[in-house]
């Protein structure tokens, strides 16, 4: 299921995460080296399991999931994951696992649905597969329930679940248990996607129980609340981040890379996005989105510009503003002082409307810029820029 | 007429003594607005530029008559302000405050929807009705009373179609930004719907973007419940799935929430929809022809 906006996590964190609130895992840990792999691995016994640690799923086909039965296969394994390229994703860390037992597979999760305003809590006794295809072909094979936010995870909800997904009877208690809990983590947690897949049945254990266990962890942490989860906050992972991505967001200003030629800059994020479409239907492709957010002040768009032109594709600069609380010409100050810092190649477009326009305009004049061309509609302006960029 | 804010709005704002709150709270004033009070915990009894300070909105309400507030703190702080504010009795409620936790948010919108009163925000512009009351942060001076109500998910996009329909002569009853977070307390459908019961306003424009399916939902309530002509917008054609475009909100998952299915259930159920903001004018330039001629 496809997240909103959050920290994502790896499994190991996780599982870890799971573990804090009492959801059963198997026993595990984690290295970043063969040797440490292989001392987990000696620590937890075998058979185990290595597992590399990425945010991408299909790790499985991809080998970078393998059993051990023994010290030499864990270091053959360890080596062989330990750098692998998974989807684009290069393996820097591995979860070593004990091995488990499964008797069935099964899917639970618990989405952030905005739609609804409530979460939903989802349960399939079709786990272990792409649960998106379980969805389409077969949507009956999946309980769903809302719940209360205001009166949280009951028994009964669980029961309810259970007893549509088709649960086995005998281990309708311990999945509903594991449910509640995965309810706790997902409030405690402050989650927008807590998910479980494979839901492992364990065969009878000594006296003759059946268990479940989390063989997978899929969270999604609230962004927005980290301030409050010091723990989580840590777990951000700021080398998969695009390089001019994280240079945007340590300067405070909201970037996206896109795969276009067209530099563009706006102030709001409805605004952005209605850039970038007037742009495409003026056969332009922007080369990402970028808020220099309300109230921008000189040296933000300054930065902007850097950030910007850190892009290589740019072959052109579509700046458009409609000032509210941004003042037209603090952006033009913004501009000609980037224009001073950095030897600029590319042609831009501006087009500067609202608070201060004419003197925002009356600056870019008198400051003669080379290559730099005012507009006065949005329209203009983007057919303007896609007509330099050619 | 207008909705939400108006002659009667009575504005108390939470976070008045800060940076922010204190410099919009003072542009709202001198527009017109009737700022009766503010709330800054440990600063009762002081004053900001004659309005007075109260230590919790309770003694505001009861000292001033309050039936408004504008939420102004910061985000850890506000679903909290939001929620004195309720328990103090205040009738609509503007949280322009940006960053508040989701789950925060969750609790508040069910409690509000339960006990009745109104909220609109967060992470938003507030609410303007053009000659009568300003509550947030829109640049007023764009906007002339009038007969076109909008709603918006997003702040400059609205002073950028506000605009475009001003050069063409439109005034507006209200406007309305309801926020770009996934969990608002007022939607598309609840703003529209006071608008087809405001007798001012003769014509909708609605400013949606990608991310959820409150668009959708909304294309099926004009249908069935709105008499009064709704052009629409909707940004984020180019937007690439996965990725949040600048609005916690705005976020294609999978094949649900982009732009052209937004359209399409749009156009479907009658509503036109412009390509770009100017389009957008234009249509409803179309529309105001028609219901005159």
């Amino acid at each position: 299921m496809a997240s909103l906006t959050g920290v994502d996590l790896l499994e190991y964190q996780g599982k870890q995460l799971f573990a804090r609130h009492g959801v059963p895992v198997p026993s595990g840990a984690h290295a970043t080296t063969v040797e440490g792999a292989v001392a987990a691995a000696d620590e937890l016994g075998y058979p185990c399991v290595i597992k590399a640690q990425v945010q991408i799923g299909g790790r499985g086909k991809a080998g970078g999931i393998k059993l051990a039965g023994n010290r030499r296969e864990a270091e053959e394994h360890a080596r062989a994951i330990l750098g692998m390229d998974i989807r684009g994703f290069t393996v820097h860390e591995v979860w070593v696992e004990q091995a488990s037992q499964i008797d069935a597979e099964y899917y639970a999760s618990i989405v952030f649905d905005r739609s609804a305003r409530r979460p939903l809590v989802m349960l399939s006794t079709k786990g272990g597969m792409d649960i998106e295809a379980v969805a389409e072909e077969d949507p009956d094979a999946i309980a769903r329930l809302h719940i209360d936010p205001l009166l949280g995870f009951q028994d009964f909800h669980a029961r309810r679940l259970a007893f549509d997904a088709g649960v086995d009877g005998d281990v309708i208690r311990p999945v509903g248990a594991l449910l509640n809990r995965l309810y706790d983590a997902f409030v405690a947690e402050e989650a927008m996607l807590v998910e479980v897949n494979p839901m492992i049945v364990t065969p009878a254990d000594g006296s003759g129980r059946r268990g479940v266990a989390a063989l997978d962890a899929k969270v999604t942490l609230d962004d927005n609340s980290l301030f409050r989860h010091a723990e989580n906050a840590e777990l951000r992972n700021p080398s998969a981040e695009d390089p001019q991505e994280r240079m945007a967001k340590e300067r405070g200003l909201t970037y996206v890379k896109l795969d276009g030629d067209i530099g563009i800059l706006g102030n709001g994020a409805g605004l952005v996005m209605s850039t970038l479409d007037v742009v495409a239907q003026a056969g332009g492709r922007p080369a990402n989105f970028l808020d220099a957010g309300g109230g921008s002040r000189a040296e933000a768009i300054t930065s902007a510009v850097e950030v910007i032109l850190a892009n290589q594709n740019v072959k052109a600069v579509l700046f458009n503003i409609f000032g509210g609380i941004t003042r037209c010409d603090e952006v033009s100050r913004g501009l000609i002082e980037a224009f001073g810092q950095m030897d600029v190649k590319v042609p831009f477009v501006v087009r500067l409307d609202g608070t201060n326009d004419e003197a925002g305009r009356e600056l870019l004049e008198e400051a003669g810029l080379p290559n730099v061309h005012v507009e006065s509609t949005m329209l203009d302006a983007a057919a303007r820029v896609v007509e330099l960029a050619e | 007429m207008s909705i939400l804010v108006g002659d009667s709005t009575k504005l108390v704002v939470t976070g008045l003594t800060g940076r922010e709150g204190q410099f919009h709270a003072l542009n709202n004033r001198r527009y017109g607005t009737d700022v009766v009070a503010g709330v800054t915990p440990g600063k009762g009894g002081q004053a900001v530029e004659g309005i007075p300070v109260f230590n919790t909105v309770h003694d505001a309400v009861e000292e001033t008559g309050a039936n408004t507030a504008m939420v102004f703190v910061p985000a850890r702080f506000a679903a909290d302000s939001v929620l004195e504010a309720a328990d103090a009795g205040v009738e609509t409620i503007v949280c322009i405050t940006e960053g508040i936790p989701a789950h925060d948010m969750l609790r508040v919108y069910w409690v509000l929807r339960a006990s009745g009163q109104r909220l609109v925000g967060p992470n938003c512009p507030g609410v303007l009705s053009p000659g009568k009351a300003n509550v947030g942060i829109i640049p007023a001076d764009f906007f002339r009373p009038g007969n076109v109500g909008v709603v918006s998910r997003s702040g400059t996009l609205t002073y950028q179609i506000g605009n475009e329909l001003a050069q063409r002569g439109f005034g507006n009853s209200s406007i309305v930004g309801i926020g770009g977070d996934p969990v608002v307390g007022s939607s598309f459908i609840d703003i529209i719907g006071l608008y087809e019961s405001d007798p001012e306003t003769e014509l909708i424009v609605m400013c949606g973007e990608i991310g959820g399916d409150e668009e959708e939902r909304t294309a099926d309530f004009i249908a069935e419940h709105v008499s009064k002509p709704v052009v629409a917008y909707i940004a984020g054609f180019t937007a690439p799935p996965g990725k949040t475009m600048g609005h916690a909100g705005a976020i294609v998952s999978g094949t649900s929430g982009t732009a052209a299915a937004k359209a399409e259930a749009l156009e479907a159920r009658g509503v036109r929809v412009g390509r770009t903001p100017t389009e957008v004018a234009e249509i409803a330039a179309d529309i105001a022809r028609s219901l005159r001629g």
